[in-house]
């Protein structure tokens, strides 16, 4: 189901292809995601997800066709288009030889803020305590939740998040969706991949985008 | 400019193009290395002082000069294909490398044979001969990398970088290996003395030089058909030509 | 939200990064550091120990062992970023990627190449070098192996996706060092000599300038391609 905004869509794609390994993953593929959206691309494994949200996140470049940001081409608005950006991948950015807090801490400045308090945010993400704490020792889903921090501190528009949820426990997973409504509601838009199922983001409000595995 | 690039990107067009230059590269090259070739080995006149070792000339000097021109082409050819990301000119880049390899790889072991009678050696550190060796390590990193990389539209793009990368350095390198050189073994025999050579020993070889390039147009024109086929091997239109290639 | 981030300001917060995370991960540092001392030291085992002829080679071997010692050393350099996801972030950060990159070659080149021109006396008095020879040793070490920093990084920007990288950067790389291989041996050489050595030292400076120049953009864009 497609949700018509009267606006310009914050990012959109136009004719994607994408070939990998001499594989054609999807072929012409057009959308658009406005603000408010919340979209969850599904498909089988290998049907080329990640490959697509990279391909959004300007990190791959397809084979040919184009992604736009506010009907910019981002390979020339690359900086603007960065600064509206989040993008988790699968792998989660977090130095294994640095604390809870110098992560956050790092990844923030590098992204250009400033002012903030770290362990208000780490809090948020149920890592009071263990801000001084090596990445290397946390569990799994802390050290997720020292990655997703970020979503708590930002003021990115467009969400590209590649399996979210992975390692996080219910509560957490709520919690999250929870922060993704409240994004949307503010003009944001959420672009994932997950394999679990979502309590309070359910199908009207969820937009769906089926890649299919095909042979050729 | 832009347009006319562009609509040799398709790749069927630039295959049917090439497959339309390629007898003209290819006859001009024959006939000009075997005129070239013949006219310098038979009928130019033998050098006073080197005999008819001189004679190897003929395919040492081509070889060489066309080794450098082949990695400047090459290196234009990743230009385009990653500015304008035009797919043709990453497949013309990918096409030429192994060439230029062979040519300087050519010139490396005619200067080698050479070196045999003229300093009683297989080997001398001569600005020339060193240059052309590094040269052809850089022909191998570009082909490695080629190589290396699964995805071939990655492959492209990484050589590419590579190669304009050993572009800007090959006149550093050059001019620090003739300083090297001229430090270290101050004024052996050089190798070829240009203002000494007569007319009828210079013509043959410009001729060898101008069929050296023509032989590695036509060598590269195969070999961008095939690299054209292999990167559109999903395309319709690869599919109907092998079909009509396999009922004849 | 302020999102007022200088670039001097974020090139520090990546260089400061990375010398923390070494200094957490000490071998980093000393691996190269051994690595060059135990190549300057076989050569004497395997060319005799006549203090005439090492002295002959002393400039040649410990700049080609210093060239080895800076290849191997960088192969790490964008793997362990690349392997986390922390590179990705990197490229998507606002920030301008060659100032990024600039700033982890500095830290790399702090952790690496330092300890090599502080440690290069030693083995000069190893080799016999002559005794003019140090300061020109001392001073090509400090303008040459930045460039061989830059340099190399290209390289392993280019490989660091790859699963066998290793072989393949030394074809990638070598080659372009030669000329301040060329350079830097034939300075120590003229300092031996009681010759000026300024024009070469002038030449590795302003191959220096260069590689500051462009190679930043040039790892940048090597390092997109990788994580495609």
């Amino acid at each position: 189901m497609t949700k018509t905004t009267p606006s310009t869509p914050l990012i959109s794609a136009q004719n994607l292809t994408c070939i990998r390994e001499e594989r054609l993953l999807f072929d012409e593929l057009s959308f658009g995601i406005y603000a408010g959206d919340i979209v969850q691309i599904e498909g089988p494994n290998g049907a080329g997800k990640t490959s697509l949200l990279r391909i959004l996140a300007g990190l791959s470049r397809p084979y040919s066709g184009d992604v736009l940001y506010l009907e910019q081409n981002i390979t020339s608005t690359r900086d603007e288009f960065n600064e509206n950006l989040l993008y988790l991948g699968h792998l989660a950015g977090v130095k294994s030889e640095l604390t809870a807090e110098e992560n956050l801490n790092f990844n923030l400045r590098i992204s250009g803020y400033d002012s903030y308090q770290t362990s208000d945010i780490l809090a948020k993400v149920n890592l009071s305590g263990f801000e001084e704490a090596l990445a290397g020792h946390l569990s799994a889903g802390q050290h997720r939740r020292t990655a997703l921090a970020r979503l708590w501190h930002t003021n990115c528009k467009i969400w590209i998040l590649d399996e979210p949820f992975t390692a996080i426990d219910k509560k957490g997973v709520e919690e999250l969706e929870r922060l993704f409504l409240d994004h949307a509601s503010h003009g944001g838009c959420v672009i994932m991949t997950t394999h679990q199922d979502m309590g309070l983001i359910t199908e009207p409000r969820l937009r769906k985008i089926k890649l299919d595995y095909r042979f050729i | 400019m832009w347009k006319w690039l562009n609509s040799y990107a398709d790749p069927e067009r630039s295959y049917n193009l090439a497959g339309k230059l390629l007898p003209w590269f290819a006859c001009l090259a024959i006939a000009l290395i075997g005129v070239g070739t013949t006219w310098g080995m038979l009928y130019a006149p033998m050098d006073y002082q080197q005999g008819d070792s001189f004679r190897i000339i003929y395919i040492h000097v081509p070889a060489a000069s066309m080794s450098m021109a082949a990695y400047m082409g090459m290196a234009t050819a990743s230009f385009i294909g990653l500015v304008w990301q035009i797919k043709a000119a990453d497949w013309a880049a990918a096409s030429i490398a192994p060439i230029g390899a062979v040519i300087t790889f050519i010139a490396l072991f005619t200067g080698a044979a050479w070196g045999k009678p003229m300093w009683g050696t297989w080997w001398v550190w001569d600005a020339r001969l060193t240059s052309e060796l590094v040269l052809l390590f850089l022909y191998l990193g570009v082909i490695a990398l080629y190589a290396s990389f699964e995805d071939k539209v990655l492959a492209a793009r990484a050589a590419g970088i590579l190669a304009i990368v050993g572009v800007i350095n090959i006149p550093i390198i050059k001019y620090s290996v003739d300083w090297w050189s001229s430090l270290h073994q101050p004024a052996t025999i050089k190798i070829t003395e240009k203002s000494t050579m007569t007319g009828d020993m210079l013509y043959p070889l410009l001729i060898n030089i101008f069929g050296f390039g023509m032989m590695i147009g036509a060598l590269t024109l195969v070999r961008f058909r095939a690299e054209v086929l292999a990167r559109n091997g999903m395309r319709p239109w690869v599919r109907e030509l092998a079909k009509t290639e396999a009922a004849k | 939200m302020n999102r007022g981030i200088s670039y001097t300001s974020a090139f520090f917060t990546l260089l400061q990064r990375d010398l923390k995370i070494a200094i957490r991960h000490r071998g980093d540092i000393f691996n190269p550091l051994l690595f060059f001392i135990i190549v300057v030291t076989l050569f004497p085992l395997g060319i005799g120990p006549e203090p005439k002829i090492l002295t002959r080679v002393a400039p040649g071997i410990i700049w080609v062992a210093a060239l080895l010692a800076s290849m191997l050393s960088l192969e790490r350099l964008f793997k362990a970023d690349y392997t986390d996801g922390s590179l990705e972030q990197m490229l998507l950060s606002p920030q301008p990627l060659a100032i990024m990159v600039l700033a982890k070659v500095l830290a790399h080149w702090i952790l690496t190449g330092v300890p090599l021109i502080l440690v290069s006396p030693l083995l000069a008095v190893l080799l016999h070098l002559e005794s003019n020879s140090y300061m020109a040793l001392m001073a090509t070490l400090a303008l040459g192996t930045p460039v061989l920093s830059l340099l190399g990084a290209i390289g392993v920007a280019l490989t660091v996706g790859l699963r066998k990288g290793g072989v393949l950067l030394t074809l990638l790389i070598l080659p372009l060092y030669i000329p301040v291989l060329i350079f830097a041996t034939s300075a120590i050489d003229a300092a031996g000599m009681n010759l000026p050595y300024d024009g070469q030292l002038a030449i590795i400076g302003a191959m220096l300038v260069g590689c500051l120049i462009m190679a930043p953009f040039a790892i940048g864009a090597s390092l997109r391609v990788s994580t495609n």
